[in-house]
Formats: C-alpha cells, sequence, structure tokens
C-alpha cells in the first residue's frame, strides 16, 4: 500500500523506536492480547502493511471487496435498523411489547420463541413442561400469530424471526397470518433465521438430522427466491458460535463455512446463484475487544464477497453482498454489578456500529439475572439512539478504515478465517466436521480457555474478578402474567376443537406426501398454517418420517 | 485413611434449552480436578437425571438452565430423585437465575446457586467441601 520509500523510512524508524522502547523499559511484562487471545503489538505502521493493496484490498465503501461497507454512503443514506429482539409469555404479552418498542422508536420487529415452539412441540406436551414463555413467546398455530401481530402492520415493517428447526413452519404461520390481514406475501419484508448448521454446532436446537433439515431450508430458500423477493430466507449466525465461547476469528470462519456449506446445497438442488444469493443474511455476535470487532466486520465482507464472486462465479453485484444483523454480546453480561453491564453494551453497540451493521439489538443490562425489564429495554434501545444521534459516528463511512491496527487485524482475521476453511475442507466439509465433534471442540476448548484466563486473573472482568463489591441486589425482575399459559392452552385446545377437521387433516396428508416425494414443502405449509394444523404436528410428523437427530455427549 | 475414592459428579441439564457453555466448563473444571464426572447432554427430563444420578451412583448432582424454567423442572427433579431413594447427594445449579429465586431453590434442597460470573474454583472448593463422603 506504501511506495518502497516508505516503508523503507517506516522500517528504519520503527527500528529505532523499538531499540528506546526496550531502552525505557516501562512496558509492562504481560501478553498483550485481545479478547479471542490474538497478541497485539505496541504500534502499528506501514510496516504491518506490507503486502496490503489499497485497491484490491481495502477500497471505497459500496466499492468491491466491500471492506469498508456495503453502501457507497454508509449510515448517511439511512442508519442502521434499530431492531430488538423480544418475546415472552402469551402472544397477548408480547404484543404489547412490540407495540410499546414501536412506539420508543423500535425501526423492526424481532420474534423470540420459546423452549417449547423452538423444538416444535405444542404446549401442551409433556417435553413443553415448565417451559411455557420462560425465554420468548409460545406459539402452537395461526391462531397465536394472529394475536402476535395484531394492529402491527405487516405490510409496512420488516419483522425477524429466530427459529431454526422448525422455521418453515413458522414462516408458513407468518405468512399465513400477514395474508389474513390481507397483505400480500410478495411485499413482506424480514428475516427467517433459519441457520440449522450452527444449531449442531453450537446452539442445539436441532431436531432432525443434518441431511433432512438442509433439505427444508433449501425448500425456504428456494420459495422465497421465486416468491417472496424482499424476504431475507436465512441468517446465517455467528452469534450463538460465539456465546457458547468461541474466539472471534472462529465465530467468522465457522459462520462463513456455514455460509458456503447453503451455497453449495442450493446449486446442487439448480438454483442460480444470483436467484438466492442477495437474500442470503447473516448474524453476528459483539463482544467486548472493540478493535477486534470491528476487523472481524470488515474482514468478513471481504471474504464473502470474494467467495461469492471468484469461487462461485456470482455476477449481479448483489450476490457479492454481506449484509448482517449484530446483537450485543450475552455472554458478556455479569450478575454481579449488572449496571456495569450498560456500559459493556454500549461499547459493544459502537462496534458494531463502526463495523458497518445494517441492524442492531443491544442487550438489556439486567439480562444476566431474567428477561430484561420494560425499563431495561428502553435503555438498551436508547444506548443506540444516543450512538446515532449524538456521538457523531455516523458522518463519515468506516472511520476507521485505513487505521494501521485495524488494516492489520482486518488481514488477520481473514488469514485465521481462510486457514479454517482448508481445515474444514480437510475433515471433508461442513456436515462430517459436524458429526466429528470438530467445531463443537474447538469452541469447548476455546471457552475453556477464556474462563481460564479469567480465574487466573490474567484477564480482569470489573466487579467480576476485580472491584469486586458486597452489595445486595434489587433489581426488579419481570413478571409475567399468571394466567397466560392458562389462557394459550385455553386457545389450543379451542383451535383444535373448531378448526375444520377435514381441511386439517387433508394439509397434514398433503404435507407428508410432500415431504417423502422431495415435493419443496413450503406450499403444503401454508395451506396447514391456514387450517390451524399447529407446530407439534407439523414437526412430530416429520419426526415420524426423517428421525431424530441424536444428543452429543461430549464435553 | 488411604485410598479416597474420587469424588463423582453428575452434570445434568433438564428442560429443552440448548446453552452448554456454562455446563460443559464445570463438567470440565471438576474432572481437571480429579473428579469423577459424568455429562448428561442437553434435554433431560427429570426422571432421565434422577435415573442417571442413580445408576451411575454420584454424591453430587449439578443441574444448569438457562430457559427460566427453574421453579418449574427443580421441584421436579427432587421428586424424581427421592422416589428412587437418592436422597443424600449434594445438589448444586447454575444459569439465569433472579435471585428472588434462590431462597425457593435452597428450600428445595440445593446447597450452591451460581449464576453467571461465578468461577470454577469456586464451584470445585464448594463440592469438595459439600460432597457427602463415602466410604
Amino acid at each position: 500500500m506504501f511506495d518502497e520509500r516508505t516503508r523503507e523510512a517506516a522500517r528504519a524508524a520503527r527500528a529505532r523506536y523499538d531499540a528506546e522502547v526496550a531502552a525505557e523499559g516501562r512496558e509492562q511484562e504481560r501478553p498483550f492480547v485481545t479478547t479471542s487471545g490474538q497478541p497485539v503489538r505496541r504500534v502499528y505502521d506501514p510496516t504491518d502493511l506490507a503486502g496490503l493493496d489499497y485497491e484490491r484490498d481495502i477500497g471505497l465503501p459500496g466499492h468491491y471487496p466491500f471492506t469498508r461497507g456495503i453502501h457507497r454512503t454508509g449510515y448517511r443514506a439511512r442508519t442502521w435498523t434499530i431492531r430488538m429482539f423480544a418475546g415472552f409469555g402469551s402472544a397477548e404479552e408480547t404484543n404489547g411489547r412490540y407495540r410499546y418498542l414501536i412506539d420508543h422508536g423500535d425501526d423492526g420487529l424481532s420474534v423470540a420463541f420459546d423452549m417449547p415452539t423452538l423444538m416444535g412441540y405444542d404446549h401442551d406436551e409433556p417435553e413443553a413442561a415448565g417451559e411455557f414463555g420462560r425465554c420468548g413467546v409460545a406459539v402452537d398455530s395461526l391462531a397465536d400469530m394472529e394475536i402476535l401481530f395484531d394492529r402491527i402492520p405487516l405490510g409496512a415493517i420488516s419483522t425477524s424471526m429466530t427459529i431454526n428447526s422448525p422455521a418453515a413452519v413458522i414462516w408458513a404461520m407468518f405468512i399465513a397470518a400477514a395474508e389474513k390481514q390481507g397483505v400480500e406475501r410478495g411485499v413482506l419484508r424480514g428475516t427467517l433465521q433459519n441457520d440449522i448448521l450452527k444449531e449442531y454446532i453450537a446452539q442445539n436446537e436441532y431436531i432432525y438430522p443434518p441431511a433432512e433439515s438442509m433439505r427444508l431450508v433449501v425448500d425456504t430458500i428456494e420459495f422465497a427466491s421465486r416468491e417472496m423477493p424482499l424476504w431475507n430466507s436465512i441468517s446465517i449466525s455467528g452469534y450463538h458460535i460465539r456465546e457458547a465461547g468461541s474466539t472471534a476469528a472462529q465465530e467468522l470462519a465457522f459462520t462463513l463455512a456455514d455460509g458456503l456449506e447453503y451455497v453449495r446445497w442450493c446449486l446442487e438442488r439448480g438454483l442460480d446463484i444470483d436467484e438466492f444469493a442477495p437474500r442470503l443474511s447473516f448474524f453476528f455476535n459483539c463482544h467486548n475487544d472493540f478493535f477486534e470487532e470491528v476487523a472481524k466486520f470488515r474482514a468478513a465482507r471481504r471474504i464473502w464477497a470474494r467467495e461469492m464472486r471468484e469461487r462461485f462465479g456470482a455476477k449481479s453485484p448483489r450476490s457479492w453482498l454481506m449484509r448482517f444483523h449484530t446483537q450485543t454480546a450475552g455472554v458478556s453480561l455479569t450478575s454481579q454489578q449488572p449496571e456495569v453491564n450498560l456500559i459493556r453494551t454500549t461499547l459493544q453497540a459502537l462496534a458494531g456500529v463502526l463495523g458497518g451493521t445494517q441492524s442492531l439489538h443491544t442487550n438489556s443490562w439486567d439480562e444476566a439475572l431474567a428477561l430484561p425489564s420494560e425499563k431495561a429495554v428502553r435503555l438498551a434501545l436508547r444506548t443506540q439512539q444516543v450512538i446515532e444521534h449524538e456521538s457523531g459516528v455516523v458522518n463519515t463511512v468506516d472511520p476507521l478504515g485505513g487505521s494501521y491496527f485495524v488494516e492489520s487485524l482486518t488481514n488477520e482475521m481473514e488469514r485465521r478465517c481462510l486457514e479454517y476453511f482448508e481445515e474444514i475442507e480437510r475433515r471433508g466439509g461442513v456436515l462430517p466436521a459436524i458429526e466429528a465433534g470438530f467445531f463443537q471442540s474447538e469452541i469447548a476448548d476455546a471457552s475453556e480457555r477464556y474462563q481460564r484466563e479469567i480465574e487466573r486473573r490474567e484477564r480482569v472482568i470489573v466487579g467480576v474478578n476485580d472491584f469486586a463489591i458486597d452489595e445486595p441486589l434489587e433489581i426488579p425482575i419481570l413478571q409475567m402474567d399468571p394466567q397466560g399459559e392458562a389462557r394459550h392452552l385455553e386457545r389450543l385446545r379451542r383451535v383444535r376443537a373448531t378448526r375444520d377437521p377435514d381441511r386439517a387433516r387433508r394439509a397434514l396428508r398433503d404435507l407428508e406426501g410432500a415431504t417423502r416425494d422431495g415435493e419443496n414443502v413450503m406450499p403444503y405449509l401454508i395451506e396447514a398454517a391456514h387450517a390451524y394444523c399447529t407446530v407439534g404436528e407439523i414437526c412430530n410428523l416429520w419426526r415420524r418420517v426423517f428421525g431424530e437427530q441424536p444428543i452429543s455427549l461430549s464435553i | 485413611m488411604a485410598n479416597q475414592r474420587p469424588i463423582r459428579v453428575l452434570i445434568a441439564k433438564p428442560g429443552l434449552d440448548g446453552h452448554d457453555r456454562g455446563a460443559k466448563v464445570v463438567a470440565r473444571a471438576l474432572r481437571d480436578a480429579g473428579m469423577e464426572v459424568i455429562y448428561t447432554g442437553i434435554r433431560q427430563t427429570p426422571g432421565m437425571i434422577a435415573e442417571a444420578a442413580l445408576q451411575e451412583d454420584v454424591q453430587v448432582v449439578g443441574l444448569s438452565i438457562l430457559s427460566g424454567a427453574h421453579l418449574e423442572l427443580f421441584p421436579r427433579v427432587i421428586e424424581e430423585l427421592k422416589s428412587r431413594g437418592v436422597d443424600d447427594v449434594l445438589l448444586f445449579c447454575g444459569g439465569i437465575i433472579p435471585h428472588e429465586d434462590i431462597g425457593t431453590i435452597e428450600t428445595l434442597g440445593f446447597k450452591g446457586v451460581f449464576g453467571p460470573g461465578t468461577t470454577t474454583t469456586d464451584i470445585i472448593e464448594f463440592v469438595r467441601a459439600h460432597a457427602p463422603v463415602r466410604a
């Protein structure tokens, strides 16, 4: 990036400087490393960017390879979408929370489902015992969806849904709910998480074996590419990989490897890359180490653009763009002195913004203890508004671009990601690596290393292993409606009793046929949703057809 | 008093939530501290956990739950343990647990409730201090 004369001068200056520092002997004798354990040098200068080519590797925002962002104008045209992830208890309660968030400036909905919904059980099945509405909203049928989005115009707001094994089922219910509002599916905007690979790798909400699950994912991607041009059919997620304890480089590498795997499966189905690639989206974590996170986002865009264009030959520039959502790191929150979490989240959110995220969720400070209270959520929302309106960081695109340190760290992230790609390939690809437990053990090792650093106080976590105080906690905890579960179960009973039994039976029978015949299941699922078939009925049908993936016992 | 046997611990995840980072970190730490650790894996019913505790003849049972279902599921695990005559094990738990629930959980018989930010050293010391001695 620099001419030979500049590099030579920089090398000489750096050598003198290093000698001066050594002579002073004032630096602390400890390793200087990122949160992920990546060593950081004392200072960065042109000598650290020797192999970097400005045009090839950095360029301008909105220009290939998009290191500096996917839009030419960054946040000057449009700031990121404030998208707060929310859901608890019954559909009525969560609908109330959504309308509260929208009233306070939230731009997009993001639905959290409870465990029975995520695992494809109806709430009156024994597996659902004790789990109703605990970590998300309970949805069994279209009747719940209609209440969840009551008085929310689905044609005007974008909706993200965090659902994976039953993603196709929930998406069908969402489409049916919109259609009942009079909104055609073709205009719906939103995102389905639908990323089953990271479930096997980290988040553990898998039901069916990998190949059968992948077929359902490809069905949804195919359906979106034909009928829902504004919908993000998948949100390929590093968030959960990081929450399970991975490093930043692992999060980046495993997520992108998953992304490439989905691309291969879609190509195998016979889809044209430029037909579906523009609707693939991503979801990353933003952890404590400010510059490491910014570098991760910048590297992610560059790697994805190159893979799509150079490896897969995508011709549409829209296929090259990595669009992503960011959530601050839940795993970084502490139950000790929980108010401090607000500060952690602020720094993480800022890194996400400087990394060029398209949308952002900020965690609430009380979430190491319980679901967030209304006031805590409002503060988390305000955090984004302060960054947007008061900090000035939105005025210019990629303000950290060209920083010797950030560019060097971006290169390093890319290098380690490509190393992992090779390693995964040596292991036969993503699915064999999952079956062999490769990702899982890499993550568990990293997670143990990080924990050990904290316990040895090689890494200080404020309020945990330093600056601790003994103070009684007084936190208003969110109280759920005690009648919520009974009301929900009554609705489920009523749905089963009052729906057209012939239509429901026929819908399930046709769905089973389509599943066995390898037809795209989406049209059958939408009919089943309109017929008020339940999540449990459909997922249990697939349990019979596909079988279930066994649980891993390795630590 | 020669040949003291290692402490046997069951680390279990009741309910449907798949968040297993904490359970695995604790399981590894106890194992590295010389204990015999059996990890059940995720999505265990109270009955499965109690059966494992009985079959594996453990002195200690640690439950990890992050979905918020602890007040529903912990009592059921206790019932299942009791119905199998397992009443002399040390019980502890961890996860996302509001402080106001700790009293209730202690009344159920849990001697330790560990939230996010707990060090594994604390848990190792706790288990060593409280695990019932086996002949």
